[in-house]
C-alpha cells in the first residue's frame, strides 16, 4: 500500500472533520524516517483524532427532523381485542432518533425530532406553512393520502424532503408523484403482488373478491385486480359487502349465503382496509376456503410474528419503549428517520441536496430487519422492501417468493416496476 | 481401587481421543452441541448444552469449551473432553457472540439488547467492566497481539476500537451497512469486517483505522441483494481469507495480498460461521437453514463433504 491510497482513504473516513489536517500530517510524518523520534508524540495525536471524547468536544452538526400528523377519531370497534392506538408512528420515529444519536455520538452529529400533532379540528397545511416549512428540511409525514396530496403540492413543500409514512396510495406513487416525496410504506400494488406470488406458488388461482364500501376498499380491490392480471389469476366473481342493519341477518347466516358462487374458487380475497367486516369471513364461508387480503393472511411491511434477521432485537426495543407491538406506521417512521441518519452519517452533512443525492444513489442501503437491504426506487420514490405474509399468530412467507426473478433485484417484482410506472418527475 | 493396567488403559484411551480432531457445532434450535469427526466426515454424537446455544470458543489450552446459551442468559463452561458442565459466566442478557483474549483469561461479550460489551474475568467469574458501544453490537474479536478489542455495532454501522488495557473506546471506524463479523490477520496488522446489507468485505489497517480496500462479491446467477457476507477468517500466513456469503449459499476465497476474489465455493443454505482445522488444511462452515456443515479442503479448494448435524447449526470450532 502506498502513501497515496492512505491519504485517499483518510479523506473519506476521518472523524471528526475538523481534525483532518492534523491527521494527514501525522500519517505523513510517520512515514518519514527522520520523524521517527517523534513517534510517541504522534501516537498520542492519532489517539486524539479518533478519541471518542474528542469527537464529542467538537461542535456537533445538527440535523433537525419534523414529524407531522393529525389526531385520529377512533373508528367503530369490531371487537375489544385490539385497543385503538392513537399514535401509530411517533414512537417509531423516536426509536429511529435514538439509534441515529447513538451513531451521532461517535460521528459528531446530533439528530432532533420535533413533533407536530394537529388536533382533529385543526388544519395540517396551516401548521406546515406556519411552523414547519421555513424551519425544517426533513419532514416525516403521517397523514392520509387525501391530506398528503394538497400538502405536497404546496410550493413551500418543494424545498423539503418529505417522508410519507402514512399512505399506501398507488396514485401518489404514479400520476401524482412528487420528486420531493419518498414513500416508506409499501403501496397497495406491492401488497397485492406479494399475496398473488404466494397464491401462485400454492396454485390457488381462482379468487372470489369481496369489497367493502369505502373508497379505500375500492383502491385495494383495484390493486388485487392488477395483481391477478399480472400473475394470471382468475377472479371468478366480485361482490360488494353492503353493511345492513337487518336484525334477521347475522354474520353466521349472512356470510354463508354471501360466499356462495356459481363457479368454484380457491381463496376468498377481502378488501376491507378499516376492518369493518373482514374478520367475520373466516370459518363462515359456504365452502371451506382460506381468507386473504386485508384480513386472514395479510401483506405487511412489519408484523409482530416476524422474528428473523435480527427482528427480535428491534421488536424488543420497541415493545420496551412503547408498551405495545410495533405497527407498520411505526416501522416506516423508524425507517424514515434511519434513512436520514444513514445519509447524514455517510455524507457527514446536514444539507438537503447532499443527503437527497446520497439517498437516491446506488451506495444507499438501509437495514430493515427483513433480510434484504432496502433502498428507494429512483423512478417513484417508493422504498423497495420485502413484504411479510402473516397469519394472526405465525409468519407464513416473505415475498418476493422464491422463484419470482428480476434482472436487477427480486424486490422489484413487487409493485410498479420502472417500465410500468406512470410517475414522470419532469412534468 | 483401580488396578495399574486399568489406569494405563484409561490414560491411553484419553490420549487417543485427544489426538483425533473434533469439530464442535452449536445447534441453535436443538439446544445441543454436535460433535463431528471431520476426517471420517461423520456426526459422532450430540449432547444437550442449554437453551439456544450460539457463540462458541475453546480455551487456548483446548481444555474448556465456552458456549453462549442465549435463552439461559449465560455463557456456560464445559470440559472439552467430557462435555460436563463446569460453571457459568455472568454474560449479561441474551449473549450471542463473544471473544477470548489470547491468554484465555478474559472474555468479552456483546450484549445486543443493551448496546454493551461486558468484560469478564474468567477465573473469578466476575464482571470487570461494561463498555457502552453502538446499537446492537454483534461481531467481537481481540487482536492476536492483545492490543485491541473490536466490537462491531450492526445498527450504528461502526467498528469500535477498544484498548484492552484501559477498556475504553479509543477509535471508531464507520463501515458499510450492517457490519456482522470481524477478524484480525495473525500479525494483527489488518482487521477484516463483513457488511451484511452492503454485501461487502472491508479491509481495515489497524494502525490508521482506515479502510484500505472494499471487496465486492459477484456470483453469477445470484442477485446482489442475496450476497450477505457474515463469517470471515484469514489464514495464519495471510495468503487467503474466507468469507461466508449467507443466503448466497457460498464461501468466497479471497487472495489476502491482492484482495481479489479467487473463487466461490457452493456450500449449504445460509452459510453463517467459519472455522479452520487446527492445521489450517480444512475449513468448516455452518449452514443455518440446510442443517449441515460443509467440509472444505483448502489445498484443492473443494467442498469434500456435507455432514448433517441438527437444526440451525450456528457456531463452529475445531479441537485438535
Amino acid at each position: 500500500m502506498n502513501a497515496l491510497t492512505h491519504v485517499k482513504t483518510i479523506q473519506k473516513n476521518v472523524i471528526p472533520l475538523e481534525l483532518r489536517p492534523i491527521k494527514l500530517y501525522c500519517v505523513q510524518a510517520m512515514r518519514s524516517v527522520k520523524y521517527l523520534t517523534l513517534a510517541p508524540a504522534i501516537y498520542i495525536l492519532i489517539t486524539l483524532v479518533f478519541n471518542l471524547n474528542g469527537a464529542q468536544a467538537a461542535a456537533k452538526q445538527t440535523i433537525n427532523i419534523a414529524y407531522l400528523t393529525q389526531e385520529l377519531t377512533p373508528p367503530a370497534a369490531l371487537s375489544n381485542l385490539d385497543p385503538f392506538i392513537k399514535e401509530k408512528g411517533v414512537i417509531g420515529a423516536e426509536l429511529g432518533i435514538n439509534d441515529n444519536n447513538t451513531t451521532g455520538e461517535f460521528t459528531g452529529q446530533q439528530f432532533n425530532l420535533k413533533k407536530f400533532i394537529v388536533p382533529i379540528d385543526g388544519n395540517v397545511n396551516d401548521t406546515f406553512v406556519k411552523e414547519i416549512s421555513s424551519h425544517f428540511k426533513y419532514l416525516v409525514v403521517n397523514l392520509s393520502a387525501a391530506q398528503l396530496k394538497p400538502l405536497a403540492d404546496l410550493p413551500a413543500a418543494k424545498e423539503l424532503l418529505l417522508f410519507d409514512v402514512g399512505t399506501s396510495d398507488d396514485s401518489l406513487r404514479n400520476e401524482e408523484c412528487n420528486r420531493h416525496v419518498l414513500h416508506l410504506l409499501p403501496s397497495r400494488a406491492m401488497r397485492a403482488d406479494a399475496l398473488a406470488q404466494y397464491m401462485m406458488k400454492k396454485r390457488w388461482t381462482q379468487w372470489l373478491l369481496v369489497i367493502g364500501t369505502n373508497p379505500e376498499d375500492k383502491l385495494y380491490a383495484d390493486a388485487i385486480k392488477r395483481a391477478a392480471k399480472r400473475f394470471n389469476m382468475k377472479i371468478i366473481a366480485e361482490k360488494t359487502w353492503e353493511h345492513t342493519y337487518d336484525a334477521r341477518r347475522t354474520a353466521q347466516s349472512d356470510v354463508a349465503v354471501f360466499s356462495q358462487t356459481e363457479d368454484p374458487y380457491d381463496v376468498l380475497v377481502v378488501a376491507d382496509e378499516q376492518g369493518q367486516f373482514g374478520e367475520y369471513l373466516d370459518y363462515r364461508t359456504w365452502i371451506p376456503r382460506p381468507v386473504i387480503g386485508t384480513q386472514g393472511l395479510v401483506a405487511k411491511p412489519w408484523h409482530k410474528t416476524h422474528e428473523q434477521w435480527g427482528a427480535v432485537q428491534i421488536q424488543h426495543r420497541f415493545l420496551e419503549k412503547a408498551g405495545r407491538w410495533m405497527e407498520e406506521q411505526d416501522y416506516s417512521a423508524y425507517l424514515a428517520v434511519r434513512a436520514i441518519g444513514e445519509a447524514a452519517t455517510r455524507t457527514q452533512s446536514n444539507e438537503l441536496p447532499k443527503l437527497k443525492d446520497y439517498i437516491f444513489s446506488d451506495s444507499f442501503t438501509l437495514n430493515g430487519y427483513t433480510g434484504t437491504p432496502l433502498s428507494f426506487r429512483a423512478w417513484d420514490g417508493q422504498l423497495r422492501q420485502p413484504i411479510l405474509l402473516a397469519a394472526p399468530r405465525s409468519l407464513v412467507a416473505v415475498a418476493p417468493i422464491d422463484g419470482f426473478l428480476h434482472p436487477k433485484t427480486e424486490l422489484d417484482t413487487l409493485g410498479y416496476d420502472q417500465p410500468e410506472s406512470h410517475c414522470q418527475w419532469n412534468k | 481401587m483401580m488396578s495399574t493396567s486399568l489406569k494405563w488403559l484409561l490414560l491411553l484411551s484419553l490420549i487417543s481421543t485427544a489426538h483425533a480432531e473434533n469439530v464442535f457445532v452449536t445447534l441453535e434450535k436443538d439446544n445441543a452441541l454436535a460433535i463431528v469427526d471431520p476426517i471420517e466426515g461423520k456426526l459422532l454424537k450430540t449432547v444437550p448444552v442449554g437453551q439456544r446455544p450460539r457463540g462458541i470458543a475453546l480455551s487456548p489450552d483446548n481444555k474448556h469449551l465456552y458456549i453462549a446459551t442465549s435463552d439461559d442468559n449465560t455463557i456456560k463452561v464445559f470440559d472439552a473432553n467430557t462435555f460436563k458442565e463446569l460453571g457459568k459466566l455472568p454474560s449479561g442478557k441474551d449473549p450471542e457472540t463473544f471473544a477470548l483474549n489470547p491468554a484465555g483469561d478474559k472474555m468479552y461479550v456483546s450484549n445486543e439488547d443493551d448496546s454493551l460489551v461486558t468484560v469478564i474475568d474468567i477465573k473469578s467469574k466476575k464482571v470487570l467492566k461494561q463498555i457502552k458501544v453502538g446499537v446492537e453490537p454483534e461481531g467481537i474479536t481481540v487482536s492476536p497481539d492483545n492490543k485491541w478489542l473490536i466490537s462491531v455495532s450492526e445498527t450504528t454501522n461502526m467498528v469500535h476500537w477498544i484498548d484492552t488495557k484501559k477498556n475504553t473506546i479509543e477509535a471508531n471506524t464507520l463501515v458499510d451497512s450492517r457490519p456482522r463479523a470481524a477478524s484480525f490477520t495473525a500479525d494483527s496488522q489488518q482487521l477484516w469486517v463483513t457488511s451484511e446489507m452492503a454485501g461487502t468485505l472491508l479491509i481495515i489497517d489497524s494502525q490508521s483505522k482506515q479502510i484500505l480496500k472494499t471487496v465486492n462479491f459477484d456470483v453469477p446467477g445470484i442477485t446482489n441483494d442475496k450476497i450477505q457476507p457474515v463469517g470471515v477468517i484469514i489464514d495464519k500466513d495471510r495468503n487467503k481469507g474466507y468469507v461466508a456469503l449467507g443466503p448466497a449459499n457460498r464461501v468466497a476465497v479471497i487472495n489476502a495480498k491482492t484482495y481479489e476474489v479467487e473463487k466461490v465455493l457452493l456450500v449449504g443454505q445460509r452459510v453463517w460461521n467459519l472455522a479452520f482445522s487446527p492445521d489450517q488444511k480444512r475449513l468448516y462452515t455452518t449452514n443455518g437453514t440446510s442443517n449441515d456443515i460443509s467440509l472444505i479442503d483448502l489445498e484443492s479448494l473443494t467442498v469434500t463433504k456435507s455432514v448433517g448435524v441438527g437444526t440451525y447449526p450456528w457456531g463452529v470450532v475445531a479441537k485438535p
